[in-house]
């Protein structure tokens, strides 16, 4: 049976090309693999080699013809002892001809523009009612890993400094005690390459937990975050994802300088295929962290050097809090503070001061940033028509400027003023003691854009 | 339609005609599998980038043969033939290439981005050599559960010159992890040669600074690759840590679809076609053997022909995934 040779395409671009050179003539013995033409495309001059075998039949595109467009008979290859009388005629002057669109390429039915509703499998939780125990923040991120490698060998602890030193910030104090050399790793510093072979491990059925000294050395590792944790399930078709944890400080902690000082929220916020937490007390950071390993998911975790050593009552027995909930950590009827981290602690105290002033603030802890509690925000706004976020990043396509806009699509006609920012100042943060200050949000700052809000 | 493969049984076995002869068919399907590819790619039914494994089969048709079921493989974007050796179903694996349903991460990882859990394969993946550090993790996992598995993590030499694989071998050095690092160099990445690009110019020697054990190997030669393969298998299963395998290899065509390789001469890819071919060198060899005639070889030219023909139709008939699946698949539920 006669096979037609096609103009191939030889770029992800190329359209037609330029038929430079036969390299066989008819009658010629054609073997698979051997270049029987040249092609000129966009490019370059590229070779083009038979892909079945037979003998040359007949060439319809004689050389040095232009413009011939993808995917037109160039030439027809017999096989041993047919004859080429049977060819017929076939689209000889092809060049002007329009290839057919390959049958695949057609446009179908639109997709839908907006995701449906996320899957709402209910957010499974736990989150205890009885006695509380003060315990400090780093001292919940402890327990809760120390809880949940109890349940799950497949639960390891890897990062610089982890093991022998106990964790640069003393998180893993006692974990290598307990669990030993094969669960709590000290890892060279090595960011890139100790977040790649985590994500190998997870692939690997385990679940790591990856502690970055602080978020700002995980920069040396974003592409193994976002190429190869965030996207391997959505790429394999659903066959294998990346059930991990990446955790550590993020933000600025005191006096350490721009390079040591930056919240990644927005970063990984911006990100299909990564959920991200920001607890703000000890009650958080344990039953999110329990809930960050459940996870089958990669879950970028984000924690606040200066929140480490203070404490907070955390309800005693098992806590896991479910991912994408916020908490209403203050009610109120006047206004509402968005803030997560350790700018939930800064709006409680702006909202005390606004108290005094009469205005009465509602605090939301946002808990997850992705996914984000946008119907609790809604409620509240609904209720307030009032709307300041508080965050310690920068104030480009920064939590707040997501908020605002969903509460803009969300609540427009709810709301009575323009939502407020709250964030850093637009320069990468300073060392000296008075500019630092300047730069960071403070409890004035939310103050004023709540007054603000407000009217006042 | 997955290849049956011989079972190991250590570095001293003597090869069998017949083990010879399935290695040949592996070569050969990968090659008739590529070079439809490439042909699908010319008429618009393969997108975007499309890189050819052509000239190297040799290299992973004779380290596959060294892993056991369990073991974990994972290259870089060259890996059409990667996953053909893994056993993978040459339907499967084209239908991803044309982005269809029926595509090994239905339509939604194409070239670069495909996976099987069940065959061990943990990709194709687009970033170069991030599946270093990947692949000493699925190695960390196989030690971690003491599952007696290894990882093959094979990489270009165009890879060889990134942070990440120092990172890597210092790592799997460090805690004796069970992996094998292959890297396959053809000369090549993309248009810059290893003269120009890679300091020193010795692959292999760069493992030795890390205490790994090197081993170069010729691969074009698939009894020599296998050859090699069951040795630093042993050594790895021994627990004596990971090994660094450079084979020295040739692809024929350019790095991607739209390369035209200007940068090499034409006889330089002329020599390598006639003197070193990993196929026909092996056609040759069989041939002495008398393991097969003419004829044979004729009949296993058409059944590979056949399955390269039915993976292509296969390609085109499969539908393109539903639109819903835009939406599945980005997080766990």
């Amino acid at each position: 049976m006669s096979v037609q040779i096609l103009m191939p395409a030889l770029s992800p671009t190329m359209t037609e090309g330029k038929l430079a050179k036969w390299l066989v003539k008819e009658g010629d013995k054609v073997q698979t693999g051997k270049v029987i033409a040249e092609i000129e495309t966009d490019k370059a001059t590229m070779e083009m080699e038979a892909v079945d075998e037979g003998i040359m039949g007949k060439i319809l595109v004689a050389e040095g013809t232009e413009g011939v467009a993808v995917n037109v008979p160039i030439a027809v290859l017999l096989e041993e002892g047919e004859s080429a009388a049977n060819i017929k005629d076939a689209p000889a002057a092809a060049p002007v001809q329009k290839a057919e669109a390959a049958p695949a390429q057609e446009a179908k039915a639109p997709a839908q523009a907006a995701p449906p509703p996320p899957a709402a499998a209910a957010p499974q939780g736990s989150i205890p009612t009885g006695p509380t125990k003060m315990m400090t923040v780093r001292e919940a991120l402890r327990d809760a890993m120390a809880e949940e490698m109890r349940a799950d060998d497949r639960v390891f602890l890897m990062g610089e400094e982890v093991a022998e030193y106990q964790g640069a910030y003393k998180v893993s104090q006692g974990l290598l005690q307990e669990f030993g050399a094969r669960r709590v790793i000290d890892t060279p510093i090595t960011e890139h390459g100790f977040a790649g072979l985590a994500v190998g491990a997870a692939f690997g059925n385990l679940k790591p937990i990856v502690e970055f000294m602080t978020f700002n050395f995980a920069m040396q590792a974003m592409d193994h975050l976002i190429n190869s944790a965030a996207k391997t399930l959505y790429m394999s078709g659903g066959q294998m994802g990346s059930p991990m944890v990446f955790r550590g400080p993020n933000g600025a902690a005191a006096r350490v300088g721009a390079q040591h000082s930056q919240d990644f929220a927005s970063w990984y916020a911006h990100v299909p295929g990564l959920k991200v937490l920001s607890p703000w007390s000890a009650e958080d950071a344990k039953g999110l962290l329990k809930a960050a390993i459940r996870d089958p998911n990669p879950v970028i975790f984000l924690e606040n050097e200066i929140l480490y050593g203070q404490s907070f009552p955390v309800p005693e027995g098992e806590l896991v809090i479910p991912i994408g909930q916020a908490k209403i950590e203050r009610p109120g009827k006047d206004i509402t503070l968005t803030a997560y981290s350790i700018m939930v602690g800064k709006a409680l105290k702006a909202a005390e001061k606004l108290a005094e002033e009469g205005i009465d603030a509602e605090v939301i802890n946002l808990r997850s940033i992705r996914p984000l509690d946008i119907d609790t925000i809604v409620a509240s706004v609904k209720k307030t028509n009032r709307l300041v976020n508080c965050e310690e990043g920068w104030v480009t396509c920064g939590i707040g400027s997501e908020i605002a806009a969903l509460v803009m699509e969300q609540a427009f006609d709810y709301l009575d003023a323009p939502v407020g920012r709250v964030c850093a100042k637009d320069v990468p943060l300073p060392y000296a003691a008075n500019l630092e200050h300047m730069a960071l949000p403070q409890v004035e700052d939310i103050v004023a854009a709540a007054k603000t809000a407000m009217y006042r | 339609m997955a290849i049956k493969k011989p079972a190991p049984k250590g570095a001293t076995e003597k090869p069998t005609a017949e083990m010879l002869m399935s290695f040949y068919r592996e070569m050969l399907l990968i090659r008739r599998f590529e070079e439809r590819a490439g042909q699908l790619y010319g008429m618009g039914l393969i997108g975007g980038f499309c890189h050819l494994y052509i000239g190297q089969e040799a290299v992973v048709v004779g380290l596959q043969s060294c892993c056991k079921p369990g073991d974990s493989i994972i290259t870089s974007y060259r890996d059409h033939g990667h996953m053909l050796a893994c056993g993978m179903d040459p339907k499967g694996v084209m239908a991803e290439l044309t982005g269809r349903k029926d595509g090994y991460s239905k339509g939604k990882g194409g070239s670069m981005h495909m996976f099987s859990r069940e065959k061990g394969f943990y990709g194709g993946h687009g970033i170069v050599a991030a599946q270093v550090p990947i692949g000493a993790g699925l190695a960390f996992a196989h030690k971690y559960k003491g599952d007696g598995g290894l990882a093959m993590a094979y990489m270009g030499d165009g890879a060889f010159n990134q942070g990440q694989v120092y990172e890597s071998f210092n790592m799997a050095s460090l805690w004796s992890l069970p992996v094998l690092f292959i890297v396959e160099n053809n000369k090549y990445g993309m248009g810059t040669s290893v003269e120009r690009s890679t300091a020193g110019g010795d692959l292999a020697a760069r493992g030795v600074p890390y205490k790994m054990k090197t081993m170069v190997v010729d691969g074009m030669d698939v009894m020599a690759v296998r050859e090699a393969g069951l040795e630093a298998v042993e050594y790895i299963r021994a627990g004596n840590g990971p090994v660094l395998m450079e084979a020295k290899t040739y692809r024929y065509r350019g790095h991607s679809m739209s390369d035209p390789a200007k940068y090499r001469t034409k006889e330089e890819l002329e020599k390598m076609r006639a003197e070193h071919d990993p196929i026909d060198g092996l056609r040759a060899k069989l041939i002495a053997m008398k393991a097969g005639d003419e004829e044979s070889f004729k009949a296993l030219d058409k059944e590979i022909k056949d399955i390269v023909i039915a993976a292509a139709e296969f390609s085109q008939t499969s539908p393109e995934p539903d639109a819903s699946e835009l939406w599945t698949d980005v997080l766990v539920a």
